[in-house]
């Protein structure tokens, strides 16, 4: 079966559909599929649910989706980067859930894993865990939250084989992984599609049964916060 | 003269001992780096990797490569990376030794509240939440009042909580206090401050 396609929005074909739910890899401006999401919104998809740790900047990343309002619930743990998402949700344009974010990383992955819902300790005794299930283990209290089962998975990796073998670079890794599992269909755009048997075995980081479908492109890869330190300093 | 943000977290770096594996949070926490000398602790970002290194050089910014504050930094000789289910299954799972952070509010009970003022700051908890019911020690490092001069140490925790009995040790620009059985326990004043000017300045209980 072939998975590689030719951009995003031959990717996307056949897919994508209004009112479905998408798991988005991504932290920050970190590892995000970008040109999914510009493909995304040149399709006019509509009341879409975004599982994804954040929701990008005003012209980033979900963003522009944002801008064009084709986003109707997110859910996230830190969207502070976004003013205009904050517009909206103010003014009750726009739904959100927030997870912390590692209850948000363990819904994907426990929903990539088959597994309906987990007992965590995080957020016990606060907003978080109105409306839960609690119980208690060895004397300790924890609620229960559910796996996130997505219509769609996409993400970003460094490398790809045909097969869908995936490599990230760095901490462009970070929630691309569990995202890439809990789509029912996932696709993945790489900046490079390299030849079968070119990965070492031992190094993929995300195997090709989680990836259905493959782009290559240029990406972008803003930086959100630029940090440096002087040479004098060292 | 109470501590300034350096010396405050100068003193939150004692706290860390060698070997630890630690998460530092934003702000003042961030600093702790600066002061840990030659002890040998890697320092986890939670979005991925361990053995968090300094910001990089002009010039060799890499977008693939930042902190959980979104900012550019680098790599180590022992650095490893891996996904964030696996970054906070070893936050939950315990393997986190400590955890400094920054708070708005504290309480004598050792709640935290440090995400969210409603309808003035809706920004989410990021991995906060996660950290402080997870980690091993929660060492919280903050000024001791607010802006308007109002305790930050309170009775009760007035802002949506992040946490509820996490907090173990807390570093404010006066001193040093834990959080202990009815209250809160000063250890250390800082150079300078009274113990009636901690007194003065905190609602929650003190304990002898």
């Amino acid at each position: 079966m072939k998975k590689i396609y030719a951009n995003a929005s031959d990717a996307l074909d056949g897919v994508l559909s209004d009112g479905m739910m998408i798991a988005a890899g991504g932290f920050g401006l970190c590892g995000i599929p970008e040109l999914l999401l510009e493909a995304i919104k040149d399709s006019g998809a509509q009341d879409l649910t975004f599982a994804s740790n954040n929701a990008g900047v005003d012209d980033f990343g979900i963003g522009i989706l944002l801008q064009t309002k084709q986003v109707k619930k997110m859910i996230s743990s830190y969207v502070g980067e976004n003013a205009e998402f904050m517009r909206q949700y103010l003014a009750g344009e726009l739904e959100l859930e927030f997870n912390p974010q590692g209850t948000l990383a363990e819904r994907m992955r426990a929903g990539g894993a088959g597994i309906p819902g987990f007992y965590t300790k995080t957020g016990v005794g606060t907003v978080i865990a109105e409306g839960k299930e609690h119980k208690d283990f060895n004397g300790e209290t924890y609620i229960l939250e559910e796996g996130i089962f997505a219509d769609l998975a996409i993400v970003k990796a460094w490398k790809a084989d045909d097969t869908g073998n995936l490599i990230f670079r760095k901490t462009a890794r970070n929630f691309n992984v569990p995202a890439a599992t809990c789509g029912k269909v996932c696709i993945a755009e790489v900046e490079e599609i390299v030849p079968r048997g070119s990965m070492d075995p031992d190094a993929i980081h995300l195997p090709g049964i989680y990836v259905h479908r493959i782009i290559q492109g240029d990406h972008e890869k803003r930086i959100e916060q630029r940090t440096t330190r002087k040479k004098e300093d060292a | 003269m109470p501590w300034d943000r350096n010396q405050m977290a100068a003193r939150a770096a004692q706290e860390l001992e060698d070997g630890m594996y630690v998460n530092l949070g934003i702000g003042i926490p961030t600093l702790v780096a600066n002061y840990v000398g030659d002890k040998d602790i890697t320092l986890q970002s939670e979005n991925g990797m361990l053995g968090m290194g300094p910001f990089p050089f002009e010039g060799e910014e890499d977008p693939d490569l930042i902190n959980a504050g979104k900012q550019t930094i680098t790599e180590l000789s022992r650095t490893a990376y891996f996904d964030s289910a696996t970054s906070f299954a070893m936050i939950r799972g315990g393997k986190i030794a400590a955890a400094v952070l920054g708070a708005m509010e504290v309480d004598e009970e050792g709640d935290l509240a440090n995400w969210m003022i409603p309808g003035v700051l809706v920004k989410g908890m990021g991995g906060a939440m996660d950290l402080v019911a997870g980690v091993g020690r929660v060492i919280v490092v903050m000024d001791h009042t607010n802006k308007h001069g109002k305790s930050k140490l309170l009775k009760k925790c007035t802002l949506p909580l992040t946490g509820k009995k996490v907090v173990n040790r807390i570093i404010t620009n006066l001193g040093v206090l834990d959080v202990v059985e009815g209250g809160l326990k000063i250890v250390e004043i800082a150079e300078g401050v009274t113990e009636y000017d901690i007194r003065a300045a905190t609602e929650a209980n003190i304990v002898n």
